[in-house]
């Protein structure tokens, strides 16, 4: 299948980017970084430079994948990362328009490569647990009740990959940030510091410049992970308490 | 006292004045529509006369008013700000974006918003302001009550003659239906309320409302201009 790519090319943080046109041939089982590993080998061999991405597993389980396509971060499946998406998708001829996550919190490294250490940051201003919990069987010793445990499960789901962000037209982080609260809110090492981690990631993620939610969901469409807003209403109700119940301010 | 201000900047405490504003907004909508439906009644306006001069004479209901003014006051002035640093947090704007992973209203409420305000203008303009501050309504008197109330009858009976007035009443209540149809559920997530036991009633009652409340008030200005 022959596909025609609209890529944004970006020399770096403070160049000017712009969209290249590219033809690649591409088969139906191939995933969707292969498709762009083909295109990359095509460039080096004309020397031209090869297009800028994120990957790692490729198996969707890292996050590290991105780029928007056709105006979708991950592009046009469910649950679904840029690495686990298909060539099957697509039909002979398709034009592809490629773009990196926008936000101003997530600047532009090079083309499809942004920057996420606002994610990382928001991370280290409370998404831990700061005694240590053993390992593996020293939390198997402490019984928790199925239900809860599958509420932090699924919101542990997250991978940080930021989708959520790039799709909110707010570009706000809450899915992100209440994913990472009740994944640990939900279990009883991480009750202790519950109320100030919200304080404390909520203002880390209003000093990265992230927008501010306005429920339009539009990041629970597009997580590949499914992650689902009731942990953003879970979220507020820990602020709207921890404002009123710790010490600092 | 700066925890309070921290709290009052943070985005969960400006999402949170917008949520609280909103619900008082729409708790004012039914009483305000309760009130209005008087205008249905072929009494020659004697009951809605009434009513318009005990609302606008009783000095707890003044309170209420002035807290009214202010929630609205407070409610727009906030929403813009919000939505000016949302478009901001994106300086550069994607070449293509999805539009079937929100709603039309949930993506512009602030227009929606504005649109409404323009509309609540021309509305305040014509019969609050008449109502409270000129002599141009004549007065009244009727058999059983005291006191002489101000005709404001007669001037809504002239403005639902005028065709754009009406458009404009209509355009502003569409505006009003939409900007409920997403405002009415996201008030209550960013309280905090969602949980796969009400929140589906939730929604529910938010598409009844944000439907049935505007057209109780459409029903007015359209019986005056083709029935009356």
């Amino acid at each position: 299948m022959k596909l025609k790519l609209k890529i944004w090319r970006q020399k770096n943080q403070n160049s000017r980017g712009g969209f290249s046109n590219y033809t690649v041939e591409a088969s139906p089982e191939m995933s969707f970084l292969e498709m762009l590993d083909v295109l990359n080998q095509q460039l080096i061999e004309n020397k031209e430079e090869p297009v800028a991405f994120e990957h790692d597993c490729r198996e969707g389980i890292c996050g590290t994948c991105s780029m928007v396509i056709n105006g979708q971060p991950h592009g046009p499946m469910g649950l679904t990362t840029t690495c686990q998406l298909h060539m099957r998708h697509y039909k002979d001829g398709d034009t592809i328009v490629i773009e990196p996550f926008r936000a101003n919190s997530f600047p532009v490294i090079k083309d499809l490569v942004v920057d996420r250490a606002s994610f990382d940051r928001i991370i280290e201003a409370g998404g831990f647990i700061s005694v240590n919990t053993g390992q593996a069987p020293d939390g198997n010793t402490i019984p928790i009740e199925q239900d809860e445990a599958k509420k932090s499960f699924d919101a542990a789901a997250c991978i940080g990959c930021g989708a959520c962000v790039a799709a909110c037209p707010n570009s706000s982080a809450m899915l992100f940030t209440a994913a990472k609260v009740a994944h640990l809110g939900h279990l009883p090492q991480g009750q202790v510091e519950q109320s100030k981690r919200v304080k404390r990631m909520i203002a880390q993620m209003d000093k990265e410049g992230f927008g501010n939610c306005s429920n339009t969901y539009a990041c629970e469409a597009e997580c590949p992970k499914g992650i689902s807003v009731a942990n953003i209403a879970k979220m507020n109700r820990a602020y709207f308490s921890a404002v009123v119940s710790t010490d600092e301010k | 006292m700066s925890w309070i201000t921290n709290f009052l900047t943070s985005s969960l405490g400006k999402k949170l004045v917008m949520s609280l504003t909103g619900l008082f907004l729409i708790i004012f909508l039914v009483v305000h529509l309760a009130g209005n439906l008087q205008l249905l009644f072929d009494d020659g306006g004697e009951a809605f006369n009434i009513y318009a001069h005990m609302m606008s004479t009783d000095p707890l209901i003044s309170v209420v008013a002035y807290g009214l003014y202010f929630f609205i006051l407070l409610h727009i002035v906030q929403g813009i700000l919000i939505a000016f640093q949302n478009r901001g947090a994106r300086k550069v704007k994607y070449a293509m974006s999805n539009r079937k992973s929100n709603t039309f209203a949930s993506r512009n409420m602030m227009l929606l918003g504005l649109l409404i305000f323009f509309f609540l203008a021309v509305h305040m303009g014509d019969f609050w302001y008449k109502m409270k501050f000129t002599n141009e309504l004549d007065m009244v008197t009727y058999a059983g009550y005291d006191a002489a109330v101000r005709d404001l009858y007669t001037r809504v009976n002239a403005a639902f003659q005028e065709w754009w007035i009406v458009l404009i009443y209509i355009i502003g209540l569409i505006a009003l239906a939409l900007h409920l149809w997403h405002g009415f559920q996201s008030a209550f997530q960013t309280l905090g309320l969602n949980h796969k036991k009400y929140t589906p009633i939730i929604q529910g009652l938010g598409k009844i409302y944000s439907i049935v409340i505007p057209i109780g008030f459409a029903i007015i200005p359209l019986y005056y201009f083709f029935v009356k």
